[in-house]
């Protein structure tokens, strides 16, 4: 009997100091969830979402504080994506944060700039470059179309384009017909 | 004789080829324009060279090759060029891309070319050489050539490999250029197998084609060179370049490799002869020889320069009038052009006409019934029906996993599958919804790395800013502590410094201010000389005869409102 107490015991002690030992040693920095989810996200930045940015967002969503439908650049792709990783149910996305639009990039007109800078100070990747007094001009590769520079403008120069198909992005369609039930 | 090797699976469709080859190759005849599109090759597109309203001469360079995976572009005939803008690609996506439009003016007069001699000359010029004189693989991959004339890595290529296959049905042209310009590919052969410094040259050549096979020994003869000539069991996709290594050397390249890992590379004839024309005639890459087959009266091979409209070619051979569409390939992997007019390009080996009746629409797909007939065709040793699968349910990474990037879409699978199914869209569907999603991808990881550092920068001038004030601040107060009070304004916010150096600091500005203000306005009427008090008093007494003394007796009526502004 004491002999089966003592052995129990023993073992005990010696899983319990082997799991102590693992929590410190192979402690994770951060948490891996937000990481995991900051990867779906566009990266837009655009801050849509009511969060300064998708990194804030995926620690709300990650907390429970933030709903997975709040993202309009992912569209229903990224809130699909999301209900997978979590385990939650889908929801169409929410109205109140916007529509999905085409992929589009800032374009500045160059000849209504008046060099005031404050598009670059918004830019959240800084994809405008330009000085005080100076034309400004988007880097259009490394725009992610959030649209934050097209409020702060004073005269209204900075449209939204779309993306253009060319030989490159373009897509082999899907070669399955969709069959949709009539009545 | 050289024991020979088998590859996977493959086809034998009907070849198709007797009707092109009865008559030699003939040059097209100039057409009245070209339309010269800039991008021809993997990689980057050419910058344009040149502006509308330029005259140019044939072979001069008119988009210069962006970066090192990218080939330059040329005019192929001297003309003027009206514009340079976009137009209507030979690409199945029927979209338009930025074109040189050149009006040719019919006495095709060569620009000064440049020739070399590939001995004397480092490798490194020959493949900067190469790389402007715009040659791509002609096999219809059209990779830029000269990123293929390094030796491996190993920095020896034990075989070079020539490739004459040509396996897919209606396709000649590799056919007739050996035939007749058997000399120009050996020599070619010989330039590259001088970069590559290989140690033998195998030429593979279908067995179907005795001709090209005996044109070529002769000319491997005549030019005293030691290259083997080899014919090879015609079998669908024999002409894949890792199929032809296997078949010639027995060296299966596996997944992720490449044959120069292995000591071999791969070079079509047509190549060949393009790096020969290169070199020793300076003619850079203007035209190739293209073959027009299907719904025509005379099937033939011609050599059509770059940019002609692929209508143009097709009529000298005779469309007959039932046709409906052009396929730029043969009928296991050409592409459907989106209309008549695009241009012949770098990558245009052949012209399939096609019509309903020739080529009736494929019957509807069934469902896939699990037989394995696409395994056993599969040239790549890949397993089709897992494939489809997994492309239908638009399950790229499993798809990826099941090594879909192997996959080099010859067709054996769709061609043999009892249920109809177009597997090759699938495969084309999936790999492009990859490479959508790849470049999704690293555009976000860009945007999240530049977002980051945006805030760090943010961050870090935000307290550069907090540094420096604090900085400023404490230099101030020292001074303050230091100074002598002047007077005694001064002295009672100096005492208070050291409690609160803000209050200080306030207090003195306030001081400063307040000395300043007294010092910029002085008073004109003080101090005056006796003249100038005479003289005023004279004016007033003026203003006091008229009437128009100022503050001397009431405003009249009519300006009552304003009166009380205008009182002293």
């Amino acid at each position: 009997m004491l002999s089966a107490l003592l052995v129990m015991t023993g073992i005990a002690i010696v899983l319990g100091a082997a799991l102590g030992y693992a929590a410190i040693r192979f402690k994770v920095e951060g948490d891996p969830l937000v990481e995991k989810i900051d990867a779906i996200l566009p990266q837009t930045q655009c801050g849509q979402c009511g969060y300064p940015g998708c990194k804030p967002y995926a620690e709300a969503i990650a907390q429970g504080a933030a709903e997975i439908n709040q993202c309009p650049p992912g569209g229903e792709e990224g809130i699909r994506k999301l209900a997978d990783l979590l385990g939650r149910e889908f929801k169409p996305l929410s109205e109140e944060h916007g529509v999905e639009k085409p992929k589009a990039v800032a374009v500045i007109d160059e000849q209504t700039c008046i060099g005031c800078t404050l598009c670059i100070q918004a830019c959240p990747v800084d994809a405008i470059v330009g000085a005080a007094k100076q034309m400004h001009t988007v880097i259009d590769k490394l725009c992610t179309g959030c649209e934050l520079c097209v409020a702060p403008c004073p005269v209204d120069c900075i449209t939204m384009t779309p993306i253009p198909e060319t030989v490159e992005n373009w897509k082999w369609k899907y070669p399955v017909v969709e069959l949709r039930r009539v009545a | 004789m050289r024991s020979l090797f088998r590859f996977h699976g493959g086809v034998k469709p009907a070849t198709n080829k007797a009707a092109s080859t009865s008559e030699p190759i003939v040059k097209a005849p100039l057409p009245p324009r070209l339309v010269v599109p800039l991008h021809q090759s993997i990689g980057g597109t050419p910058h344009p060279l040149v502006r509308a309203g330029q005259r140019v001469l044939k072979g001069e360079l008119i988009g210069a090759a962006d970066g090192n995976v990218s080939s330059a572009v040329h005019a192929p005939t001297s003309g003027l060029v009206t514009a340079v803008e976009p137009a209507l690609m030979a690409h199945p996506s029927g979209l338009t891309m930025l074109s040189v439009i050149i009006e040719p003016d019919g006495e095709d007069r060569w620009a000064e070319l440049d020739r070399l001699n590939y001995k004397s000359t480092p490798p490194d010029e020959l493949r900067d050489f190469v790389r402007d004189a715009g040659i791509v693989g002609l096999g219809g991959a059209v990779f830029p050539t000269h990123l293929k004339m390094n030796p491996g890595r190993e920095g020896r290529t034990r075989t070079l490999v020539l490739n004459g296959a040509e396996c897919e049905p209606f396709i000649t042209c590799d056919d007739m250029l050996m035939r007749e310009r058997a000399a120009g590919i050996v020599k070619g052969t010989a330039i590259l197998r001088h970069l590559l410094q290989a140690d033998e040259v195998l030429i593979g050549i279908e067995d179907n084609k005795p001709e090209a096979v005996a044109a070529m020994q002769t000319a491997v003869r005549a030019e005293g060179e030691s290259m083997e000539v080899v014919a090879i069991p015609t079998r669908y996709p024999a002409g894949g370049a890792k199929q032809l290594i296997r078949v010639l050397t027995g060296i299966e390249v596996p997944h992720g490799r490449r044959s120069t890992d292995f000591g071999v590379q791969c070079f079509n004839v047509g190549t060949a002869y393009a790096v020969f024309e290169a070199l020793t005639c300076g003619h850079p890459l203007i035209s190739r020889i293209v073959t027009v087959a299907g719904n025509v009266d005379r099937p033939r091979n011609y050599e059509v320069l770059i940019g002609t409209p692929m209508s143009d070619v097709v009529r000298l051979s005779g469309q007959r009038t039932d046709t409906t569409r052009y396929l730029m390939g043969g009928p296991m992997m050409g592409m459907r052009m989106p209309g008549f007019d695009v241009p012949v390009v770098k990558a245009t080996n052949c012209i399939l006409v096609a019509s309903d009746a020739l080529f009736p629409p494929p019957p509807p797909e069934q469902a896939c019934i699990r037989c394995g007939e696409c395994a056993r065709a599969c040239p790549a040793d890949l397993q089709p029906f897992e494939l489809y699968w997994f492309s239908r349910a638009k399950n790229f990474g499993k798809a990826q996993e099941y090594n879909l990037f192997d996959c080099i879409e010859c067709g054996c699978c769709a061609y043999v599958c009892p249920s109809h199914i177009p597997l090759v869209d699938y495969y084309r569907f999936s790999k492009s919804e990859i490479w959508a999603r790849e470049r999704d991808k690293s555009a976000s990881d860009q945007a999240r790395e530049r977002f980051e550092f945006r805030n760090f920068r943010q961050e870090r001038e935000k307290e550069e800013k907090a540094a420096k004030l604090a900085a400023k601040a404490a230099e101030t107060r020292a001074k303050l502590a230091t100074e002598p009070a002047v007077d005694g304004a001064a002295a009672t916010p100096a005492a208070d410094a050291a409690e609160d150096p803000k209050k200080a600091l306030i207090a003195a500005a306030l001081a400063r201010a307040q000395a300043q203000r007294a010092a910029a306005q002085p008073k004109n009427t003080d101090n005056l000389s006796a003249e100038t008090q005479a003289e005023i008093e004279q004016i007033e007494a003026r203003r006091r005869t008229t009437g128009n003394a100022p503050a001397s007796g009431p405003a009249p009526a009519g300006t009552g409102a304003s009166a009380p502004d205008t009182q002293p």
